[in-house]
């Protein structure tokens, strides 16, 4: 369902020690990437709650970023181990639900890593494009009038 | 004085809650002394018209079971709801939506289609579906519309209270209904259950090793949990760190996990995104690959984690498009 | 007091002494053999014997038994006690005559020569002695014309110490007398192997003669105690100095060997020791502090050579571990410093194996650091204390720290051969007369290209350094991560070497990864200078954004415990909720996430805080 003039809402969770700070230092080398992701601040991947993602998906979000540091790095030790748990069961149950996994992606970007953050923003503005918009609560309105 | 009214209803629903009063066997004398059951369709045959003669507020509260998914119920509901002065959610289904919530996974066509075209058992050579208005023999006929989505009652009508469980065990209910006669209720709202998770009173909590982990998903239907442990220690898929307290751990007493009947305690949101969170901490994967084997160990967690609660969630029900 | 008379010299004593003690405080030696302090006196050797006045009456009695009494004139020797005394010593020469002790009993008193012949007593026939059945062993058989049951070349003499000692010191009653006359014996009882013996070696330490052969009281040899300090290079007895540099440097005493602890008995030691310092009845003290900083310095094990059988380590006497080496070279050591073989003998050549269990795909797969440098140390000393040729066998040289390259190039220097091949094995079959009686090392010299035989007479495994025996419990009472290998997990390699994940507990030494001297005093330092910091400042700062868990929803799933990294949250199965320890707490959030009844929160950092946000970004989205 490409939409010509869909531009989609992506909303970003990401760890203050890596991937936001990877962000900064996109944004400060002058790397341009698209401006459909804001990104929100978290201490730790860890910190990200599944109702996190549904709550942004429910307020209009056609995607949701979560970028943490690579397994291994974390700077709270294992915090990005049990976002990495989390993600695939997400994942699973969103598509019982009818949403695409695909709108929802987790990625490993370090501080030093502003480059590839920014591939990370357009190429997933790129595909949610593509998926076209999530409209959720359209989605499930009902077919009657209830009070 | 005379004695305070109450009214029963059932809205979509098992049948199950009326069982819970009927099975206080003797003991319903006492219930009839303490207040006049005005309605109550399973026992008696109280018409709607003498219903929608009561003077609002006569009757003192309506114990409303079932979940609403016709518009006959929705009727009924909102006429109850002008003429008691409390009305309380009885049970899963008009807590949460129930076990007929699981129809928002769905939509109406593929439950007709299986109901009335596919079903082994049925013979439907003339493709005859419910109607809401038909003619027979020159009678105009009319049936209830039956919408797509199940709703939990509180998102058709203002609820009081709720008695959650399925069903409600009955000291809770004998708790409510003392409650309601001494005038000792909560803030309007309230779940009038305890409001800690089931791990609170079960045994097996003790039995949770220090660092717990999961390793798979193990389905009741082809192994035996171990009577002694933890279910989620043993690696089956247990709602209760989510789930209220205060069923008097039926299920695990069973040797079956919670299903999550209760619904969740007062700060968890969606009690099938938390618990998903929870036991995901736990899992036993240091490699995306090692996740996704460990994820896709659990067989159909949407009916796992919301048997009684999909409407009540938070996206509460499955797209009905293509894949969105 | 009782005053007598010695040889002319009063001496006044308290009441109860012998005559024999008396006169050892008056400075007048009388020889003796069955004597000693801490066995009651026995008076069977009679070498003691003094000529007595007493009333008028002169008798020639043993001193051991007698009493002072008051006005005794005592003479200990007179002529016709040193006459008896030199029958006696011409009568034990003549029981035991090779024995040194009485050797030097009989040059002391001028005896030359034993008129006696040899004591023969009746052939004991050999079916008649269990023991002798039971050994089987010849050597046995041929001293069976002496009366005793213990014969060897030096001869009981019947002092009875040794019986004594077992009996009443010892309390274990493995050895009596039995028969009469000529017949008497020691023996155990019904001259069997006896199950009373506990091997601790009390009757032949005090048998004048040395005539106790352990197999005949207990079938088998007693154990040494290993000197654990030596590697067991040596022997200990259940009390001793631990090593000469101790700190403090006094005796313990070995609760697992001492016999005390085993029958009640013995207690030597407080009968020797004349200050009174010694109390068997101390026990273990448990001592509880309140501390805000600890410091885990808990070591490193060396690599057990005895896993990789093809070095020969337990097998061949002269195949050493690096620690065992170590104490040989070391001068307070087992060979006072001294490179010799097990049998006494100066080696010829020394083979010294590097990355014994390390950098090793079936044991660790680490570098363990320091053993190149004491490897090299260890050739430097052999070239310095003997003759021999020595051989390092290398992967890579690592020196890698100040003057360390600088010594390698000295030792290359010293003639030491440089063998670039870890050490295939080491064996004794010889395959050519050079190699006989040696140790061949076979390696591949991958610089040459060739296999090697290298026929030494000493080889050294330098082991690796591995995490100490007991690193696991360790590290669960100090809430310790370990990093591959096994090793203690540091806060961060680079930035935070010292630091573990929780805060006031630091790290230190080879516990945390395998260092040399410098580094783990370097380390120590670090560890202490944190630790001081904290106490200076009095103060902790923690982080505005820590979790919370509410009492009134914790349902005490524990789901939350084992999620957080610097175990800043406890169970307490009293109450059955948990709860954050608030001054640990980073504020990483993943227990607030994780927590399925929504009791965990975290501060300042609200899910609600969140939500708004996302509300915020999405604003006017179509939804």
């Amino acid at each position: 369902m490409a939409d010509q003039q869909f531009e989609p809402k992506i909303v970003g969770f990401l760890c203050r020690w890596c991937s936001y700070t990877g962000a900064d230092l996109a944004g400060t080398s002058r790397m341009e990437y698209p401006a459909n992701m804001v990104g929100i601040k978290v201490m730790c991947s860890g910190r990200v709650d599944p109702t996190f993602v549904v709550k942004a998906l429910k307020e209009g979000a056609d995607g949701v970023l979560i970028a943490g540091c690579h397994p291994g790095d974390c700077h709270y030790s294992e915090g990005n181990y049990k976002a990495m748990r989390r993600h695939p069961m997400l994942l699973n149950l969103l598509d019982q639900f009818g949403v695409d996994p695909k709108r929802i992606r987790q990625e490993w970007i370090s501080a030093s890593e502003g480059e590839l953050f920014a591939e990370v923003v357009s190429e997933f503005t790129d595909q949610i494009r593509q998926l076209g918009p999530l409209d959720w609560n359209k989605r499930i309105e009902a077919d009657c009038e209830t009070v | 004085m005379a004695k305070p009214k109450v009214a029963f209803y059932w809205c979509a629903s098992c049948g199950g809650c009326e069982e819970t009063i009927v099975d206080l066997a003797e003991d319903i004398l006492k219930v009839v002394d303490a207040v006049d059951i005005a309605l109550w369709p399973v026992a008696l045959d109280t018409k709607r018209k003498d219903v929608e003669a009561w003077v609002p507020g006569e009757v003192a509260v309506a114990f409303i079971n079932g979940a609403i998914r016709l518009s006959e119920q929705l009727e009924w509901v909102e006429l109850l709801r002008e003429k008691c002065s409390l009305v309380i959610a009885f049970g899963s289904c008009a807590h949460m939506g129930g076990v007929p919530g699981l129809a928002n996974a769905t939509n109406r066509d593929e439950i007709f289609a299986n109901k009335y075209h596919r079903s082994a058992t049925t013979e439907n050579a003339g493709g005859v579906v419910p109607q809401t208005e038909t003619a027979v023999e020159g009678y105009d006929l009319t049936l209830p519309t039956f919408w797509r989505d199940v709703k939990p009652l509180d998102q058709v009508i203002d609820v009081d209270y709720y008695l959650p469980g399925c069903p409600p065990p009955f000291d809770l209910v004998a708790a409510a209904v003392g409650a309601i006669l001494e005038g000792k209720l909560p803030e309007k709202g309230a779940v009038l259950a305890p409001e800690k998770a089931l791990c609170e009173s079960c045994e097996r909590n003790d039995t949770k090793p220090d660092e717990m982990t999961i390793t798979e998903f193990k389905r009741t239907a082809t192994s035996t949990p171990d009577p002694e442990k933890c279910f989620l220690a043993d690696g089956y898929l247990c709602m209760g760190p989510a789930t209220r307290d205060g069923c008097g751990l039926r299920c695990i007493n069973g040797n079956m996990p919670c299903r999550g009947c209760f619904g969740p305690p007062p700060d968890t949101l969606d009690p099938g995104l938390k618990l998903l969170s929870a036991i995901a901490s736990r899992g036993e994967a240091d490699s995306e690959e090692d996740a996704k084997v460990l994820a896709d160990s659990l067989v159909d967690p949407l009916g796992t984690y919301y048997r009684f609660g999909l409407p009540a969630s938070m996206l509460k029900r499955s797209a009905d498009t293509e894949r969105a | 007091m009782i005053k007598l008379t010695i040889n002319g010299t009063t001496v006044e004593v308290e009441q109860g002494v012998t005559v024999l003690d008396a006169a050892r405080e008056a400075g007048i030696d009388i020889p003796t053999m069955c004597d000693h302090e801490s066995l009651q006196p026995y008076g069977s050797c009679r070498l003691c014997v003094v000529e007595v006045a007493l009333r008028g009456k002169t008798k020639i009695q043993a001193s051991c038994c007698l009493p002072a009494v008051d006005g005794m004139e005592v003479r200990t020797h007179s002529e016709r006690i040193v006459r008896i005394r030199r029958i006696l010593i011409e009568l034990l020469l003549a029981r035991c005559p090779e024995s040194p002790v009485i050797r030097n009993l009989a040059h002391e008193i001028n005896v030359a020569d034993c008129r006696f012949d040899r004591v023969r007593g009746e052939k004991s026939p050999c079916h008649e002695c269990r023991i002798c059945n039971m050994l089987d062993s010849t050597p046995y058989h041929e001293q069976h014309d002496s009366p005793s049951t213990f014969t060897d070349k030096s001869g009981c003499i019947l002092c009875g110490m040794c019986v004594r000692i077992c009996n009443d010191v010892m309390k274990i009653g493995a050895l009596a007398f039995e028969g009469r006359g000529a017949k008497r014996h020691v023996t155990t009882p019904l001259r069997e192997p006896s199950d009373l013996c506990i091997g601790c070696g009390a009757c032949s330490a005090i048998c004048p003669t040395g005539a106790i052969e352990h197999r005949r009281i207990r079938m088998q040899d007693p154990q040494t105690i290993a000197d654990d300090f030596e590697y067991g290079l040596t022997e200990r007895k259940p009390v001793n100095i631990t090593f000469p540099q101790a700190v403090p440097r006094v005796p313990v005493i070995d609760k697992e060997t001492c016999v005390y602890f085993k029958t009640g008995g013995c207690r030597i030691c407080e009968d020797n020791c004349q200050v009174n310092a010694i109390d068997h009845e101390q026990t273990d003290q448990i001592v509880e502090a309140d501390v805000g900083a600890i410091i885990v310095a808990t070591g490193f094990k060396l690599f057990d050579s005895n896993l990789i059988g093809r070095y020969g380590y337990g097998r061949y006497d002269n195949v050493l571990s690096a620690m065992e080496f170590e104490r040989i070279t070391h001068a307070s050591g087992p060979t006072s410093g001294k490179v010799l073989c097990k049998d006494g003998s100066s080696p010829n050549g020394v083979a010294i194996l590097h990355c014994i269990g390390s950098r090793d795909e079936n044991h660790h797969e680490h570098c363990s650091r320091v053993c190149c440098m004491y490897s090299l140390k260890f050739a430097h000393l052999v070239k310095e204390k003997t003759e021999a040729e020595v051989y390092n066998l290398y992967i890579d040289m690592r020196a890698f720290g100040k003057g360390y390259e600088e010594f390698y190039k000295r030792v290359l220097g010293e003639g030491v051969h440089f063998i670039r091949g870890k050490a295939a094995e080491v064996t004794d079959v010889s395959e050519k007369p050079e190699e006989d009686g040696k140790l061949i090392v076979v390696a591949e010299d991958t610089l040459l290209g060739v296999t090697r035989r290298l026929p030494v007479d000493m080889v050294i495994l330098s082991g690796a350094l591995t995490p100490a025996e007991d690193a696991a419990e360790v590290g669960k009472v100090f809430s310790l991560g370990c990093s591959q290998g096994g090793f203690f997990l540091e806060r961060h390699p680079k930035l935070a070497p010292v630091d573990s994940m929780s805060d006031g507990i630091f790290l230190a030494g080879a516990c945390q990864g395998p260092k040399d001297i410098p580094d783990s005093v370097a380390q120590g330092a670090a560890a202490a200078a944190g630790a001081l910091s904290l106490i200076d400042k009095g103060k902790v700062v923690i982080e505005p954004i820590t979790a919370e868990i509410i009492e009134e929803r914790c349902a005490g799933c524990q789901l939350c415990v084992p999620n957080c990294p610097y175990a800043a949250i406890e169970y307490d199965p009293e109450k059955n909720i948990s709860a954050v320890i608030e001054e640990l707490c980073k504020g990483c959030g993943t227990c607030v996430a994780g927590c399925p009844s929504g009791a965990a929160h975290q501060k300042n950092f609200e899910d609600q805080q969140i939500f708004s946000e996302i509300e915020g970004i999405l604003t006017g989205a179509q939804s």
